[in-house]
């Protein structure tokens, strides 16, 4: 008599998204549908120079277009403290510009006028004087000794460096290497790159004079840390402001930090009393918000002649544009790149980084990286297959015998994280048997007579997802858990917030799935809210992968308050002890008597008509999730390529994914996040990255120059599954929204250097263009990626 | 899109759409609007004036002439040349080109006429007038006239149009012989503007080039015309010998940037590359007609 948990849309139900009804119909609610009453539009003007002086900025002729309300500028933020603010990594931030613009794109003034049609003649016809400065691009020029102060307006910073930091053990690592067999270097740069989401940012400030509340529809993640953060900068207490973000159109953490944008758009509400509307550009969002990597890598493998891992020296090098604002757990300084080399069994690691303030945009985690964990394994797996070829030997071959074994866990990362469970060795051998590793070289031989060059590239990897736990992860102090709140209805049917907030992971729908499957509550009976921080629990938001690992256990955990309630309410209607209850999904009956029982949907009747004597009514309850540690999906990723030697030109011939994922609450929405990571991972290693040229121009501040692949050129996916549940989640669910950008490129990189390997190129730069792929195959050596852009 | 104010106008005839040019300042013809909407959108185009041609009738078509003519209506757009039953049959190089142009939704609204007019050293079909010796019929208030594509173009996006004059045609000259050739563009996604790109047409009786035309998109300031390469093939068996020079000339027409998408030698040996290609593919096609 049990319910059958698929068909009520509980774990395992690919249960197709609730949301999508209004976003197919048109019918979705984003912040630039939101219109207000009196509301006035703003547009931001932005620095078309990369590094120069501010002399003078007129805005007369701005004024005097009829419908321009208002003209901000730098002096009238800096007449109110809000020229800077605070960044997400204790720097600070121009909001407009008072002394110098330091990266093309910087806000510089803001018009306020009656429709965005005249916003943007106001913006036309400010006349700014600039003094050019010397721009930097790269930290090679940051560095430089002569190099020009990007940051004087800090009063202790005397070069470009923004700080330096270590992890791991330098002398114990120094030892391994000196009594190594062989060691394998490799330098590389990851190219900088955008989030790029369909919706580029924007809000809508309403400031109410009458009741002093605030209120802002905003494009945020982090709906909560905002409201946080806006208290603290604009000095309005914290219950007097409401952050609502409603729809988003993608986020992939470029819809984190806080940006001047927005500020603005608030002082312009309080100065004006009128709502004010900031909708960004594609060229403003690609050239001033959160951008990904820009991290360079000069990487040592210690090998025993026999293939062993023995020792791990990274060190790296960091480019942050102008401002630090990455958005990162507080106590680390360049994200959790050091979970690189988890998956394998190796006893000594050591990493440094040096990150360099150079004259481009700020804010450098973002782009489904789970704060930089995409560099980390993308070093990683590139170190390894240069490794394996070093020693000459099969790149499988190699990551079997330095993978971390399945009895090993939970296992001590080389850089001192915890890895939980997994199945590493199988998820490898079920990816090459998919891609019938055995047979390749029969293909690749076959294909040298058409002579075309055919390479085949493996990435594993385990990542950390779900940060944090509280002891270490924590955004501003703000520790890192997350929340659910769930309110059972008198007839059965619920209403659940969460601490979390969707960009289209779906939450709406695997939510309910989890509620489903701990209370047997149909899925489609649960609405899911999140985004509006007067009525969502308090959360630390949606990034990093972090919402089912999170949020998604405190969904569990509350639904399991409320059964723990509704059975003294069956106990109450079957007249027998709490002891005598047993459960079965959807439904309570007496041990040893199962045709006496009630639903799950009776008991929510009775909390609100007939509970026990002394029972508080009603059938609701929160629940705040610490994790005890991050999860720890695993992937195995094997691409395979083939090229053509007379232009460079490269195919994808298949891809096999194989993700472990723990258990999987909907495989349609996971396989969906894999094929989207995938589809990212591609544009990384084939077309995809922001450059500058020498003066500091943004190549990719438009999508005729910022490349993301189409359907035309995206290639299949053939995706497999392992399950290795997470030994500490409440469902044994583990992260999965990252894992695909995070494991893919390598793949895709690796394949395409393991048909040039055997003419002596071992790394080419990201993204691998035809002309890159040329030039190396011409010159027979590396070709790097650096910018500035060479007009060669 | 916030682009500045503009009066917008939708004559009916060409007539009408030709006095309204005469009559306003600064006045710019949309008709597929794929690059002038871009251009308006970001501020980089501000015309006070747009005189859209989309409501005048007759101007979509695209025809074989009983003299072997092929002619191109000013609203014909690159979609209907993609999905033409007729194209492949008369003119080779434009069915291989039709399908690389931009992407396919520009494709739908995109004219073929426009994309000439528009006069961007990127453009496909430009290259592929060259390569065909093509022209552009012109009309204004005193009538029409008939101007070929390589004086059409003055440079980079600019052409020889009077202000108050309509490219309302395009027209192809008739084969000498069988009409062959082949279109192949480098482009780094679809939809990119070419990294670099070929248009060959041969016009071949019994195995002999009888004419020939080699049209060079993304490698200059402006569409080149490789008439020695082209000149090179004249005559010919198209002899390996003969290709391999064909194809050096080719490249030495070309004067390419190095930038983002390839250093200038890495284009030309693309060109060079390229025009073998489509030779050899042309070739491979005859065999096996044979």
């Amino acid at each position: 008599m049990a319910i059958d948990e698929v068909k009520i849309g509980g774990l395992g139900a690919s249960r197709r998204r609730v949301e999508d009804n209004r976003f197919i119909r048109g019918k979705g609610n984003y912040v630039d549908d939101v219109v207000l009453p009196g509301m006035l539009h703003m547009e931001i003007l932005r620095s078309p120079l990369a590094h120069a002086r501010i002399k003078s900025i007129d805005t007369s002729a701005a004024y005097a277009i009829p419908g321009v309300r208002m003209v901000m500028t730098g002096e009238m933020m800096a007449a109110r403290n809000l020229a800077w603010m605070p960044t997400l990594s204790y720097d600070t931030q121009a909001v407009l510009a008072t002394d110098k613009v330091r990266f093309q794109g910087q806000e510089v003034c803001a018009v306020i006028a009656d429709d965005p049609y005249i916003a943007r003649d106001g913006v036309e016809a400010i006349v700014v004087d600039y003094e050019p400065l010397a721009p930097i691009v790269n930290p090679e020029q940051a560095l430089a000794p002569d190099a020009p102060l990007i940051r004087d307006d800090k009063v202790n910073q005397t070069n470009n460096v923004v700080f330096d930091w270590e992890v791991g053990d330098r002398e114990g690592t120094d030892r391994v290497f000196a009594e190594a067999d062989m060691v394998s270097e490799l330098e590389l740069h990851y190219p900088r790159s955008h989030p790029s989401p369909i919706e580029a940012c924007g809000s809508i400030a309403d400031y109410d004079r009458a009741t002093s509340k605030l209120t802002v529809y905003m494009t945020s993640q982090a709906p909560h840390i905002v409201r946080a953060a806006v208290s603290m900068v604009a000095e309005i207490p914290e219950h007097m402001i409401r952050i609502i973000s409603p729809d988003l159109g993608g986020g992939f953490g470029n819809k984190v930090p806080v940006y001047p944008g927005y500020v603005i758009s608030i002082l312009a509400s309080i100065l004006l009393e009128r709502p004010v509307k900031w909708i960004e550009d594609k060229t403003g969002n690609l050239i001033s918000t959160g951008f990904g990597r820009d991290v360079y890598l000069k990487g040592k493998l210690a090998l025993r002649k026999d293939g062993k891992i023995l020792g791990v020296r990274m060190d790296t090098v960091s480019d942050h544009g102008a401002f630090f604002a990455d958005a990162q757990p507080s106590k680390f300084k360049i994200g959790l790149i050091h979970s690189a080399f988890a998956c394998y069994d190796i006893p000594t690691a050591y990493l440094t980084n040096r990150g360099v303030y150079t004259n481009k945009s700020p804010g450098g985690v973002a782009y489904r990286c789970s704060f930089r964990v995409t560099e980390a394994m993308f070093f990683q797996e590139r170190m390894v297959q240069a490794a394996a070829d070093d020693l000459g030997m099969d790149q499988a071959e190699f990551r079997r015998i330095n993978l971390v074994k399945d009895d090993d866990f939970p296992k001590r990362t080389p850089f001192g994280f915890l890895t939980d469970s997994g199945q590493y060795e199988k998820c490898l051998q079920v990816g090459l048997d998919a891609i019938g590793y055995d047979d390749f070289q029969n293909q690749k031989a076959e294909a040298a007579k058409r002579g075309r060059l055919l390479g085949l590239g493996i990435s594993t990897m385990t990542e950390p997802l779900g940060a944090g736990n509280s002891r270490e992860y924590d955004i501003l102090g703000i520790k890192m858990f997350d929340s659910a709140e769930l309110r059972v209805h008198m007839t059965g049917k619920a209403i659940l917030r969460t601490g979390a907030k969707s960009q289209g992971q779906g939450h709406e729908t695997t939510w309910a799935q989890i509620v489903a499957h701990e209370l047997g509550i149909p899925a489609e009976d649960i609405v899911v809210e999140e985004g509006d921080t007067d009525t969502a629990p308090f959360g630390m938001g949606t990034y990093a992968s972090r919402s089912t690992p999170v949020a998604g256990a405190a969904v569990s955990m509350v639904s399991r308050k409320i059964r723990a309630k509704a059975r003294k309410i069956a106990a109450h209607l079957l007249e027998v002890s709490d002891e005598d209850i047993e459960w079965e999904l959807g439904r309570f009956y007496v041990r040893g008597a199962p045709d006496r029982g009630v639903s799950i949907q009776e008991c929510a009747m009775a909390a609100y008509s007939n509970v026990p004597d002394g029972m508080e009514p009603g059938l609701e309850n929160n629940a705040y999730y610490d994790p005890p540690n991050l999860t720890w999906p695993f992937a195995c990723y094997i691409a395979t390529v083939e090229i053509d030697p007379l232009t460079g030109v490269w195919d994808v011939i298949r891809v096999v994914a194989v993700d472990d994922c723990g258990v999987r609450i909907n495989p349609m929405i996971v396989e969906g996040q894999i094929m989207g990571g995938l589809t990212e991972a591609y544009a990384m290693a084939n077309m995809q990255f922001i450059t500058f040229d020498e003066d500091g121009n943004c190549v990719g501040s438009n999508y005729m120059d910022y490349l993301l692949p189409t359907a035309w050129e995206t290639p299949g996916f053939e995706l497999h599954e392992v399950v290795t549940p997470c030994p500490h989640h409440p469902i044994g669910a583990k992260g999965i929204g990252e894992c695909a950008t995070v494991g893919g490129p390598a793949a895709f990189v690796n394949a395409v250097m393991d048909a040039l390997k055997d003419i002596g190129v071992r790394n080419i730069d990201m993204p691998l263009l035809p002309d890159r792929v040329y030039e190396a195959i011409q010159t027979g050596s590396d070709v790097s990626g650096h910018p500035p852009v060479k007009n060669r | 899109m916030y682009p500045s104010r503009f009066r917008y106008e939708a004559p009916t005839s060409i007539e009408e759409a030709i006095a309204l040019l005469s009559s306003l300042e600064d006045a710019k013809v949309l008709a597929g609007g794929q690059s002038l909407i871009p251009m308006m959108k970001l501020r980089f185009a501000n015309p006070a004036n747009l005189v859209d041609i989309n409501n005048i009738p007759d101007l979509g078509y695209h025809r074989a002439d009983s003299d072997g003519s092929f002619r191109i209506g000013a609203l014909c757009r690159h979609a209907d040349l993609e999905k033409s039953k007729i194209l492949g049959e008369h003119q080779p190089l434009l069915a291989a080109a039709a399908p690389l142009v931009a992407d396919p939704i520009v494709r739908t609204r995109g004219t073929f006429v426009g994309s000439v007019c528009h006069a961007d050293p990127q453009g496909d079909w430009a290259s592929c007038m060259v390569a065909l010796g093509g022209s552009i019929v012109a009309q204004g208030p005193s009538g029409k006239r008939t101007i070929p594509v390589k004086d059409f173009v003055s440079g980079p996006f600019t052409t020889v149009l009077a202000h108050n004059e309509i490219a309302v045609e395009a027209v192809i000259p008739p084969a000498q012989g069988t009409r062959t050739g082949g279109y192949l563009k480098l482009e780094r996604r679809v939809g990119d503007f070419a990294t670099a790109a070929a248009a060959v047409s041969l016009d071949m009786s019994d195995g002999v080039v009888k004419d020939a035309g080699i049209g060079l998109t993304g490698v200059g300031a402006q569409t080149i015309n490789a008439s020695e390469a082209a000149e090179a093939l004249i005559g010919s068996r198209l002899e390996d010998d003969v290709v391999e020079r064909a194809a050096e000339l080719a490249a030495a027409a070309t004067s390419p940037r190095g930038d983002h998408r390839g250093s200038a030698d890495y284009k030309r040996h693309i060109i060079s590359t390229f025009v073998s290609r489509i030779i050899a593919n042309v070739q491979r096609a005859e065999m096996q007609v044979a």
